[in-house]
C-alpha cells in the first residue's frame, strides 16, 4: 500500500509524462513545428493537436475502464471490451458506413451500438450472489461474438469501397476523430467520479463477501462501476473505433508498476493509458509517412508480445 | 441491564426451498461465547449471514446491540459486528499486511489513508496469530492455512464488538486450532466481545463455547448451555451417526466420539 505522499509523487511524475508526450505529438510530423509562420501554426492548433488530445483522451478513457472492469469482474485479465460494448459499436459504426451515412452519424451510430450492447448485457447477465460474474461475463463472450458475426456479413456485403474505412474503423484509428473535447470532459467527470470510492474498490477487490462486511454498499457500487466503465468505453470507441490492448496492458501494467491500490491505480493507469495512446498515434502517422497506419493494429502490435511476455512471467500473475 | 450484543426474534431465515430456522429467538451478550452445530448443508453460513445483515430473513429481526440491523448503515454495521467469510478468495496479488489492513476500512473516512495507527493495529493482528514475519509476503504464497490466519488477522484489525465466524478452524492444523480459540475466548473474557462460531468439532464447541445452538435441518433448532445441551442423543440425531461418550477422569468436559 503507498503512502499519500508517494502516490501523489508518482502522480506527478506521470503527469509530466502526459505533457510531453503531448508536446511530442504535436511537434511530430511532415511539417515541422514553427509557431512563427502561420501554415505551421495552423497545421499544429487545426489538426495535430485535437489529434493529439482524441489520442489522449482515448487512452485515459481505455485504461480507465479497463481498470474498473478489472475490479468489477474481479479479474486482472478483464478488459474494456470483454462486455460486448466494442462488438456493439462496431455494429452500429459499421452499419452507418454501409448506408453512407455522415461522419457525424457514424459516431452517433456507434455510440448507439455500444449502448445497446450494454444494456443488453447488463439486463442479461444481471443475477445474484457468487455468480454474478461469471454470467457477465459469458453473456459479454456471446454478446461479442453475435456483434462479430454482424460485422463479417456487413463486410462481405459492403461495396469495395467502404471496406478500408470500415477496416481502419475496426482496428482504431484516431484519423477520424472529430473534436476531442467531449471525450476529454468524459474522461475527467468518469475519473473525478470513481476517485472518491477507490477505497471502496480496492475492498470490492477482495470479494463481495469481504466487501459487504465491511460496509460496502456492493449491489449499488458495482451497477454504478459496470455504468461508468461501459460510458467511458462507449465514448473512446465512438471517437477512435476499437482501439485494442490499452484497456487491458495499461491497468495491468500499472498494477505490476505501483499496486493495485485504486487510489493510486485509477488515476495512474489513466494517465498511463492517455500517455501510451498519444505516443503510439504519433507514431502510427510518422513511422511510415506519408502512409498513416491505424494505431490499433500498431497497439496490438506492441501489446501482445508484452501481454504475453508479462502472463509467461513467474509471479506476474496472482 | 443493557441490550444485548446480538437479539434474534421470531427469526424464519430460508434460502431457496430449504428451511433454516423458523421461530428462532436468540440472545448473545457481552464477552458470551456460542457455537452453531449442524450437518453440511443445514444453513449455518446462511444464518450467520443473517445475523451478520447480509442476509434477509423471511420473518423476524435482528438486532446489534439493541438496533434493527436493517436501520444500521454500512459502516456503522462494520463497527460492530464482523463476519469471517468461510473462503478467502484473491483474485489480485498483495501483501498480508495489505489484507490484514482492509479491516481498517470502516474505521476510515471517504478521504483518509491508513495511517501509523492503522499499521500497528494490523501488525498487532498479524502478531497474534503468528503471522509478523509474513507481513510482507504474497498472499497467493500463503499456505491454507496462513491464509485463513490472514483472513481471522483482517477481523481483528477491523475490531468488531461481535465476532460472527464461518468455519473458523477450516484448514488450520491443532496448535493452531486451539490459539485461535484461545484467541477469541480471551477478547470474550478481557473486551467483552461476543463470539458466535461455526465449529465442526463438538468436543472443542465443549470447551469453547458457553452456549450451543444446533440445526437439526428443516426448522428445527434447539438451543443452551454447553454442558446440557450435548448428550449421546441429541448429537446423534444432529449428525445423523451414532455418538459414544467417553469418560475423561481428569478433565473437565466429557468427550464425545463418532461410533
Amino acid at each position: 500500500m503507498p503512502s499519500r505522499r508517494r502516490a501523489l509523487l508518482v502522480l506527478l511524475s506521470l503527469i509530466v509524462v502526459s505533457v510531453a508526450s503531448l508536446a511530442l505529438a504535436v511537434a511530430v510530423g511532415s511539417v515541422s513545428l514553427d509557431l512563427d509562420d502561420a501554415l505551421s501554426r495552423q497545421v499544429v492548433l487545426a489538426l495535430r493537436l485535437p489529434r493529439a488530445l482524441a489520442a489522449f483522451a482515448c487512452g485515459g478513457l481505455l485504461a480507465l475502464a479497463g481498470a474498473l472492469m478489472q475490479i468489477l469482474l474481479r479479474n486482472p485479465l478483464a478488459d474494456p471490451y470483454v462486455l460486448g460494448i466494442s462488438g456493439g459499436a462496431s455494429v452500429g459504426a459499421l452499419l452507418a458506413m454501409l448506408f453512407g451515412l455522415p461522419l457525424v452519424l457514424i459516431d452517433g451510430g456507434a455510440f448507439v451500438g455500444a449502448l445497446a450492447a450494454t444494456l443488453l448485457v447488463f439486463g442479461l447477465g444481471h443475477g445474484e450472489g457468487a455468480w454474478t460474474s461469471t454470467r457477465l461475463l459469458l453473456t459479454g463472450v456471446i454478446v461479442a461474438s453475435g456483434c462479430g458475426a454482424v460485422v463479417a456479413l456487413v463486410l462481405t456485403l459492403a461495396p469495395e469501397a467502404q471496406l478500408r474505412g470500415m477496416l481502419f474503423w475496426l482496428l482504431g484509428d484516431l484519423g477520424q476523430s472529430g473534436t476531442p473535447w467531449p471525450a476529454l470532459a468524459v474522461l475527467g467527470v468518469g475519473l473525478a467520479a470513481a476517485l472518491p470510492y477507490a477505497r471502496d474498490l480496492n475492498v470490492l477487490a477482495r470479494g463481495e463477501i469481504t466487501a459487504m462486511n465491511l460496509g460496502v454498499p456492493v449491489v449499488r457500487l458495482r451497477t454504478g462501476v459496470q455504468a461508468a466503465a461501459s460510458l467511458l468505453t462507449a465514448v473512446a470507441v465512438t471517437t477512435a473505433g476499437s482501439i485494442g490492448f490499452v484497456g487491458l496492458v495499461v491497468p495491468h501494467l500499472t498494477r505490476l508498476a505501483v499496486g493495485n491500490d485504486q487510489r493510486l491505480l485509477l488515476p495512474a493507469a489513466t494517465l498511463g493509458g492517455a500517455s501510451l495512446l498519444t505516443l503510439a498515434d504519433t507514431l502510427a502517422r510518422s513511422i511510415a509517412a506519408p502512409v498513416q497506419l491505424p494505431v490499433g493494429a500498431l497497439t496490438a502490435l506492441i501489446g501482445v508480445p508484452l501481454f504475453l511476455f508479462l502472463l509467461t512471467r513467474r509471479g506476474g500473475l496472482a | 441491564m443493557s441490550a444485548p450484543l446480538l437479539a434474534a426474534r421470531g427469526l424464519a431465515v430460508r434460502i431457496g426451498r430449504l428451511t433454516i430456522v423458523d421461530g428462532l429467538d436468540l440472545a448473545v451478550h457481552r464477552g458470551e461465547r456460542l457455537a452453531i452445530l449442524g450437518r453440511n448443508g443445514v444453513g449455518k453460513s446462511t444464518l450467520l449471514h443473517t445475523l451478520a445483515g447480509l442476509h434477509k430473513p423471511v420473518d423476524g429481526t435482528v438486532e446489534l446491540d439493541g438496533t434493527p440491523v436493517e436501520a444500521l448503515g454500512g459502516r456503522a454495521l462494520a463497527q460492530l459486528r464482523g463476519l469471517l467469510a468461510q473462503h478467502q478468495t484473491d483474485a489480485f496479488p498483495a501483501t498480508v499486511l495489505e489484507t490484514a489492513l482492509v479491516g481498517r476500512h470502516p474505521h476510515l473516512s471517504r478521504w483518509d489513508w491508513e495511517g501509523a495507527r492503522d499499521e500497528r493495529i494490523a501488525r498487532e493482528a498479524l502478531a497474534a496469530l503468528g503471522l509478523a514475519e509474513l507481513a510482507d509476503r504474497d498472499i497467493g504464497r500463503l499456505s491454507g492455512g496462513e491464509r485463513q490466519r490472514v483472513g481471522i488477522a483482517a477481523l481483528l484489525a477491523q475490531q468488531p464488538r461481535l465476532c460472527l465466524l464461518d468455519e473458523p478452524l477450516a484448514h488450520l492444523d491443532l496448535n493452531h486450532q486451539i490459539a485461535v480459540l484461545e484467541l477469541f475466548g480471551r477478547l470474550a473474557r478481557e473486551q467483552h466481545v461476543g463470539i458466535v462460531m461455526v465449529l465442526h468439532d463438538v468436543n472443542l464447541a465443549l470447551r469453547y463455547a458457553d452456549r450451543v445452538l444446533l440445526l437439526f435441518g428443516d426448522g428445527v433448532h434447539a438451543a443452551g448451555p454447553v454442558a446440557e445441551a450435548l448428550d449421546e442423543a441429541i448429537l446423534a440425531r444432529l449428525y445423523g451417526h451414532p455418538m459414544r461418550r467417553l469418560a475423561t477422569a481428569g478433565f473437565a468436559h466429557p468427550i464425545f466420539v463418532a461410533e
